[in-house]
């Protein structure tokens, strides 16, 4: 198939407008989610979102997609309240809370969708795709909840945008301008709990906390502000989330949900490599960089060093003291020095004996010597 | 409404905080009067920030009433500056210094109002103020202690407040930055502002602050510097800690409050 082809069936329409929508709300509200440190309450309330699809499917009886969204966004959000009086009642840590606000309401639900399997209700057919997603269920219908839902979180967003930022910076400081933080914070929780119910046909409960995380993870590597860091994101999502959706369309047998989920994690390991100033490759650069100056500048002091205990500016030190000093080879380095015209090699006066060749500081040798003692005098100090 | 204790700038009566039913702060009254700069000292544990933070509604009170200028604080929102502890905060968060300077309007703009160039002029001048002007477009991730708890002042500055709190600014911060916090909170207080200020240090109180609270879950003492500043309140707020110097020192009051100067 081609890509104009690919484009035109319309099963595949639905799928990557879906999974368009579902990057682009996953990314802004991920972004918040990761920024307060509650990654992880985005896992607990898919989770605990199985429970109300299969409740959702028991009341209304039938696959309905209106009721079982909502039992979902019901049970999702219950979960996260759960979990907050767990935390502020108890003397229980905020993992441990989320772990177990997790593992009760994710039993609970798979518990309830064998029951709903047992049942033979011929309509049941599928259901346990929630578990893992089935993008190509996707139906016109669905998108428009999806897009609804999404508009709606990305109005308030927009319109609650200083408030959320300085929610997620600094809870404190808001409460004491008046901000109603405890609000701000559960609105934010529940359109988390939104973006999740958007995501269970295509990624299934198990899978979508990553696409909450992943796109907000990427996105900080590369931003300098919160606005860069949503757009990104957005960006991200909706790219991941095209992506996965067509090449699991290009071949056969491949679920879309866990290919969106690694096309979105793909960008986080080359974020998490290559982003500048904060990627693992950038880190590791700098550490060379500064381990091999701080090299010259011991192999410098120490012959500064010589040169003064002898009162000898133009003092020749043996390699072989330098290599014995330095507990290392350290003609590489002075073969650097001397490039940088710090040092310089003086033949050894025909009437001593040893090595031909010795090592003396040149006089922008000397300077920068001092310059580096001296700083590090003032370091100490 | 008739006012409350009109003529002090902090009227703290009663209060008491509690965490797992246990008391962290016990029957607290305490009075600031205007344009003094106070400081608020006591061992670790004693209630220091739990104190500020319990008049500013950050932590919820089991009985006690506070007032501003004789108001009760809800009604004094805009009458007050907050500088909380530099370590609050997570200081990777994506934003520019002059976008934190900026978070200080926020609650003067209103619901929806986004900053424009007015909030970002008066932003850039507090951030002159503290010295930081060729830092605000700096990553805050990128900026030191002493740097970052500027930021956190100059955001408190364009709140254009009162009465200021502000939770431990000199810990952890280089003599330079102490010396330029110490000189704003100077001119803020010469300007007929009222500042509090929670204190580590036992060494410089005296020559800083001109209001003194000692604290240990209970008030142990409250006034002017010169007369609360004595051995006897310090042994009472401390205790044992100070009495793990040597005993010798312990002959004369005065020598007692050096030893209390050095162990802070």
């Amino acid at each position: 198939m081609t890509l104009v082809e690919l484009l035109s069936d319309y099963t595949i329409q639905n799928v990557v407008a879906g999974a368009a929508l579902l990057g682009l709300v996953s990314g802004v509200l991920g972004s918040f989610a990761v920024l307060r440190q509650q990654s992880l309450l985005g896992d607990t309330m898919s989770h605990a979102a199985l429970p109300g699809v299969c409740l959702g499917f028991i009341i209304a009886g039938t696959r309905e997609i209106g009721s079982i969204l909502l039992g979902a966004l019901a049970t999702g959000a219950l979960a996260a309240l759960v979990m907050l009086l767990l935390t502020r009642m108890s003397r229980l840590k905020t993992d441990a809370g989320l772990g177990i606000t997790l593992s009760v309401f994710f039993a609970i639900g798979v518990v309830l969708l064998t029951h709903i399997q047992g049942m033979n209700n011929a309509s049941q057919g599928g259901l346990d795709a929630f578990l893992f997603g089935q993008a190509a269920a996707t139906l016109r219908s669905d998108l428009w909840i999806m897009g609804g839902i999404t508009a709606v979180a990305l109005l308030l967003v927009a319109a609650l945008w200083k408030e959320f930022k300085l929610v997620s910076f600094d809870p404190e400081f808001a409460t004491s301008l008046g901000l109603p933080v405890a609000w701000l914070e559960v609105l934010l929780t529940v359109m988390v709990a939104l973006a999740v119910v958007v995501g269970l046909q295509m990624v299934g409960v198990v899978l979508m906390a990553a696409m909450i995380i992943a796109p907000a993870v990427a996105a900080r590597q590369w931003s300098r502000c919160l606005e860069d860091m949503v757009l990104l994101a957005a960006l991200i999502g909706v790219a991941g989330g095209v992506f996965g959706a067509l090449i699991s369309a290009l071949s056969r047998g491949l679920a879309t949900g866990p290919l969106i989920i690694l096309s979105v994690s793909s960008v986080v390991l080359v974020s998490m490599t290559l982003a500048p100033e904060r990627g693992f490759l950038w880190e590791a650069v700098r550490r060379v960089r500064a381990r091999r100056r701080l090299r010259y500048q011991q192999v410098l002091t120490t012959l500064y060093r010589l040169a003064v205990h002898h009162a000898d500016p133009d003092y020749r030190s043996e390699q072989g003291m330098l290599d014995t000093y330095h507990g290392q080879r350290t003609r590489a380095v002075l073969r650097q020095l001397m490039r940088r015209g710090l040092v310089e090699g003086r033949d050894t006066p025909s009437d001593e004996p040893g090595p031909p060749r010795r090592w003396v500081l040149t006089p922008a040798g000397i300077d920068e010597a001092e310059r580096v003692l001296e700083s590090l005098g003032r370091e100490n100090a | 409404m008739t006012l409350h204790e009109p003529d002090l700038a902090l009227h703290v009566e009663d209060l008491t905080v509690s965490y797992h039913s246990k008391p962290v702060l016990w029957d607290i009254d305490f009075d600031v009067p205007p344009g003094v700069m106070a400081a608020i000292v006591g061992p670790n544990g004693a209630g220091k920030s739990t104190l500020i933070k319990s008049v500013l509604g950050l932590v919820p009170t089991v009985a006690g009433h506070v007032t501003l200028h004789g108001r009760p604080y809800k009604a004094q929102r805009r009458r007050v500056g907050y500088v909380p502890q530099r370590s609050s905060v997570d200081w990777d968060f994506p934003t520019t210094a002059l976008d934190v300077v900026t978070m200080g309007l926020y609650g003067r703009l209103g619901w929806l109002r986004r900053p424009g160039r007015r909030e970002r002029d008066e932003a850039m001048a507090a951030l002159e103020l503290v010295g930081m002007q060729d830092f605000a477009k700096r990553q805050i991730s990128q900026l030191s202690g002493g740097q970052q708890q500027r930021v956190f002042l100059a955001r408190a500055l364009v709140q254009k407040a009162d009465v200021y709190f502000l939770d431990e600014p000199m810990a952890g911060v280089d003599a330079t930055t102490e010396r330029a916090i110490v000189d704003i909170l100077r001119r803020l207080r010469d300007e007929g502002k009222t500042v509090i200020v929670v204190h580590h240090d036992l060494q410089t109180v005296r020559s800083y602050f001109d209001w003194l609270l000692i604290l240990n879950v209970r008030v142990i003492a409250q006034g002017p510097v010169a007369e609360v500043y004595t051995a006897d309140h310090l042994r009472k707020a401390y205790g044992g800690q100070i009495a793990l110097l040597d005993q010798g020192t312990f002959l004369s009051g005065e020598a007692v409050a050096e030893a209390a100067e050095r162990a802070g």
